[in-house]
């Protein structure tokens, strides 16, 4: 959730509270919410890192709040993010945090990932065309690498939706 | 002035193409300002969603089509205005073309459709005959030279239409989705067959919309809307990748 609340930081300076409705507004119900706990859990970490800077407001009549913003370091980390392929079997959920949320940031736009992205499937394909070739003959290995194979073609498929859509 | 060498001209140079395809009394633009180089010994990949154009385009890059607008040079020389005849002799002597709908001759065998292709390039029908035989065995379909084109499944069709296109050892092979009827393991022999004539020097433009196909590339150009969005360099992952953590990669265990 890091990179989710970055993102969202670099947009303007957030309250927490304002930060779980900028989530919901920007995902939907389709994306499984943080409660407000685990938000400020990841902001207080990430403040220790040095990626956000807090201030404390105070309020007449009410406890004082923290109003967030993020640092240099933070809009560093963010891009170095979205620059970044996205790897590992949960691409998809990561990936479209990045297309996403790319929109306000002015830091990474639509097409360059999803270009960004489709050269790394293809690449990781070539890596499995090459596997399968020294694995030849041993049935189960093929098998396994035929699962990925197939996996990386509906990564590259649905890429293209997303154009179709965001683009 | 240095004393360096002039570099050849790409063996196909599009600049600007446009294309339009009239439906009706409406024009339906195809593909809206492509360029593109592609040198002699390249093996490049076209990929993008269906509509976005990759069979016009390569309709154009073999003369097929002509364009609205634009330029096409094959060697540096402009052949977007040349007459059907003169294509149809360049096609003969330069270039294969595996179309889509795997193009055959109805009356005439497997066998036939192929030896026929290389005779009338003026090839004796002895080695005619090496070739084919050749051909369909890497094909695996040496068991269907006399089968005529009636009795192939779609798959085995368009294996047929590429063994045809690639019978003269062309310099460029212009493919249009080759594998796109196949399953997995026909699949593999075609694209090891592609990779052996690419080995060889024959330049080749694979349209695909398979992943596995595309990667067997050295160049994925990424159409979208009758427009290039994407043209890059395939790269090796590194070595230590191809273990089973480039599987990993891929597919959650669950573990
Ligand atoms: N002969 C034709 N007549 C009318 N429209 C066509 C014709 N061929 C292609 N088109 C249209 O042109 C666009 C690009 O088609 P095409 O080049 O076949 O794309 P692709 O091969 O990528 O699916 C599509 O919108 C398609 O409907
Ligand atoms: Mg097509």
């Amino acid at each position: 959730m890091r990179h989710q609340l970055l993102a969202l930081l670099a947009r303007q300076p957030a309250y927490g509270y304002q930060l779980k409705q900028g989530l919901e507004q920007t995902f939907g119900a389709a994306y499984p919410q943080p409660n407000i706990g685990q938000i400020y859990v990841t902001l207080s970490r990430l403040e220790k890192s040095g990626l956000i800077r807090g201030t404390e407001v105070t309020q007449e009549g009410k406890p004082d709040k923290k109003v967030y913003e993020i640092t240099e370091k933070g809009t560093e980390e963010l891009a170095g993010w979205f620059e970044a392929p996205t790897e590992g079997p949960r691409v998809r959920d990561e990936f479209f945090m990045k297309l996403i949320l790319a929109e306000d940031t002015d830091l990474a736009d639509r097409l360059t990932l999803i270009n960004n992205q489709r050269r790394h499937c293809i690449n990781m394909m070539r890596g499995l065309n090459k596997l399968a070739a020294t694995e030849r003959g041993n049935r189960t290995s093929l098998l396994l690498i035929e699962g990925a194979v197939l996996h990386l073609q509906a990564d590259l498929d649905w890429l293209e939706r997303c154009q179709e859509e965001l683009i | 002035m240095t004393g360096s060498e002039p570099t050849p001209p790409p063996l196909l140079a599009a600049d600007d193409l446009v294309r339009s395809h009239l439906s009706g009394s409406t024009l339906i633009p195809a593909v809206r300002g492509v360029s593109l180089r592609i040198d002699r010994g390249e093996f490049v990949a076209v990929t993008g969603p269906s509509g976005a154009g990759k069979t016009t385009l390569l309709h154009l890059l073999g003369g097929l089509l002509r364009p609205d607008e634009g330029e096409l040079r094959l060697d540096g020389r402009r052949v977007d205005r040349l007459r059907e005849a003169a294509w149809a002799r360049l096609r003969r002597r330069r270039y294969g073309i595996v179309f889509q709908s795997g193009n055959l001759l109805s009356d005439f065998s497997v066998a036939d459709n192929i030896e026929l292709t290389a005779v009338l390039a003026g090839m004796s029908t002895r080695t005619a005959r090496e070739r084919r035989q050749e051909l369909l065995a890497d094909l695996g379909l040496a068991h269907k030279a006399t089968a005529g084109p009636g009795e192939l499944s779609g798959g085995e069709r368009q294996r047929v239409a590429l063994a045809r296109a690639l019978v003269n050892r062309p310099e460029l092979l212009l493919a249009d989705e080759p594998t796109g009827n196949l399953d997995s393991r026909s699949t593999r022999d075609v694209l090891a067959l592609l990779s052996r004539y690419h080995e060889q020097g024959t330049t080749i433009v694979l349209v695909t919309h398979d992943a596995r196909a595309a990667s067997t590339a050295d160049r994925v150009v990424s159409l979208f809307d009758g427009r290039i969005a994407d043209d890059a360099r395939v790269e090796e992952p590194p070595a230590a990748w191809r273990s089973a953590t480039g599987i990993r990669d891929v597919i959650d265990f669950g573990g």
